[in-house]
């Protein structure tokens, strides 16, 4: 077993800025990708790779490993800033994303990048991979938990909902949701083009153990963390985390079009300046 | 290789697919089989029985079942997901694309009811179009038995095989062709008649056909080289090559005759730049419910029209 350190809060939400910056800065060179949605993952991604997940970056195909699947699979920057700070590629791969031979493709891919479980992209299909690994787990009664992150948006798609039904149906206490509920998708808010109603309602109603936390408090990561880990009841857990699309450059906060557009030079300036003294 | 002479015996190949099935699930606990509910029509009720712990029925809900495939692949297992022919290939199609072609997992996708076999159930089920979409996508391996007994040995060799593939089965009683002891290699055609006038190359539930055509074009003297090319993604080009010897190629296959065995070996034919090739299939329009050998009939899948197909081409 890879024991991590443990990791305060304090330090958990200095990481979460670097990981912003990286993400920020990978996007900006490669003037191409995802931001808005990178920064709303931001404090999970800090919390889960910083602290909860049992990885081992030397050995990132441990079988034994805690797995995570990032279903939302365009806000790669964010899940790279962490591989990248974590030791899984050398830090200065944040300045490759999206160029050709780059472990950092434009979206996650396991045989190009180590450190990524499965490759993901299309969206909605990520949980059903979650779901085959955690029952994986089970079957070989292994310790290791599974880690999956839908987007808002994706929730739109009926495979999410598919998976949802096969994880209770499996009893997968060891597979554990986060919805990072940012309220946008491309084309504009999640209510103006198909609403959600209540996503916690919806996840509860399948049979999940159910949460909501606000998805920019370390504190409230960490507690909910603390409360799932260990369950035995039978339940897959779905942590509805509220954020804001963008957060940490106020330019971007709540901003549709900064779903998918690069910062220029003086955003990038901006971006940086402002990163650098912490979450507002 | 050894023919059996006189095939009366018939058995659907998703028959042979439900026997292996189990046999590989008993020496390898990593094989796994994801249901869609539709296991007993598949034949893989015994695999679940003997092997529950090795089973997964994810319910009608082909596109989960795909990826929860993908998922267990990550960890080492060996997932054959099973349904029918029209929904393992075309409703999974992008999951299958994703997250089992693209990260090259050891993803298995087992499917009953190929071709026209499921005829009364009508256009809906018919599956024409299966091999066709996953020949298009990398890493993929495209196979069709001819029999029961073949059936079993690809089957074999594709859970010892690393890679994703598409194994399609008859829904329908085939005849038997080969014995238990013949052994196949994926890639590789079977050569059932080596002759020197024309060439067919058939696969799945047409190689019985192809046979007998094959007998009754010896009968009157002409000359037949035959093969199963049971696999065609990859294709054996070899085979196809050496076939351009003899120069006239008829392909027969139930499937449509785009992007199938036909266009496969026609790709072959026009690149080498010699030869002629008349394909018989499916004639690019679905199909209604009707008895299998009417709708093979109504599309020209037929002894008597891979004879004349044959005799044409020689004129």
């Amino acid at each position: 077993m890879i024991e991590l350190k443990e990791t305060t809060i304090e330090e958990l939400k200095e990481k979460a800025i670097e990981l912003r910056k990286a993400a920020v800065t990978m996007v900006y060179k490669a003037q191409s990708g995802h931001p808005g949605g990178s920064l709303s993952a931001a404090d999970i991604i800090s919390a889960l790779y910083f602290k909860e997940m049992n990885v081992d970056p030397a050995n990132p195909k441990w079988e034994d490993r805690d797995r995570f699947v990032l279903s939302k699979g365009h806000v790669a920057p964010i899940q790279y800033a962490a591989l990248a700070l974590r030791g899984f590629v050398p830090y200065e791969t944040i300045n490759t994303l999206r160029q050709y031979g780059s472990p950092f493709q434009g979206h996650p891919d396991m045989k190009k990048c180590p450190g990524i479980d499965i490759s993901t992209g299309s969206l909605g299909q990520g949980l059903s991979c979650a779901v085959g690994m955690a029952l994986a787990a089970k079957r070989d009664e292994k310790e290791y938990r599974v880690f999956a992150m839908v987007g808002d948006g994706e929730c739109q798609e009926g495979q999410i909902w598919e998976a949802a039904q096969t994880a209770v149906k499996y009893e997968l206490d060891n597979l554990i949701v986060f919805v990072d509920y940012n309220r946008l998708q491309i084309d504009g808010t999640t209510d103006e083009i198909m609403p959600l109603q209540d996503i916690e309602k919806k996840f509860e109603a399948f049979g999940f153990e159910t949460k909501n936390i606000d998805g920019h408090s370390m504190e409230e990561i960490v507690a909910v963390l603390d409360e799932v880990r260990g369950s035995t009841n039978g339940k897959p857990k779905c942590i509805v985390a509220n954020t804001i699309k963008g957060k940490g450059v106020s330019y971007m906060e709540n901003v549709v079009n900064w779903h998918g557009v690069a910062p220029n030079d003086k955003e990038y300036a901006q971006a940086m300046e402002e990163l650098a003294g912490g979450l507002k | 290789m050894s023919v059996t002479n006189t095939p009366v015996a018939k058995k659907a190949t998703r028959e042979g697919f439900g026997d292996e099935i189990v046999k590989l699930g008993k020496e390898n606990k990593n094989i796994y089989v994801v249901d869609i509910d539709i296991g007993k029509s598949c034949k893989t009720t015994a695999f679940m029985n003997a092997f529950p712990n090795q089973h997964v029925n994810v319910g009608i809900a082909e596109q989960n079942g795909a990826g929860l495939a993908a998922g267990l692949a990550t960890t080492g297992k060996i997932p054959f997901i099973s349904t029918y022919a029209v929904f393992g290939s075309l409703r999974m199609a992008e999951q299958i694309r994703q997250e089992a072609c693209y990260p090259n997992l050891n993803v298995k996708i087992a499917c009953s009811h190929g071709g026209l076999t499921p005829g009364n159930d009508g256009g809906s089920h018919q599956a024409i179009e299966d091999m066709g979409v996953y020949r298009t996508m990398p890493n993929m391996t495209v196979i069709m038995g001819a029999d029961y007994h073949s059936t079993r040995k690809l089957v074999e060799k594709a859970a010892n095989t690393y890679g994703p593939m598409y194994l399609r089965f008859t829904r329908d009683a085939v005849p038997m062709i080969y014995d238990e002891n013949e052994e196949f290699e994926i890639g590789k055609a079977k050569q059932l008649k080596d002759g020197k006038d024309v060439a067919i190359i058939a696969n799945g539930d047409t190689v019985y056909l192809a046979l007998q055509a094959a007998e009754q074009l010896e009968q009157e003297g002409i000359s037949v080289k035959l093969l199963d090319m049971h696999t065609i993604k990859p294709l054996d080009r070899e085979a196809v090559v050496e076939c351009l010897e003899i120069g006239k190629i008829v392909t027969v296959e139930d499937h449509n005759i785009l992007n199938g065995l036909g266009s496969a070996v026609s790709e072959v034919v026009a690149e080498e730049g010699k030869g002629k090739v008349r394909r018989i299939g499916v004639q690019d329009r679905f199909g209604e419910s009707a008895p299998y050998e009417k709708l093979m009939e109504l599309n020209g899948i037929t002894i008597e029209n891979i004879v004349a197909t044959a005799k044409e081409l020689l004129n």
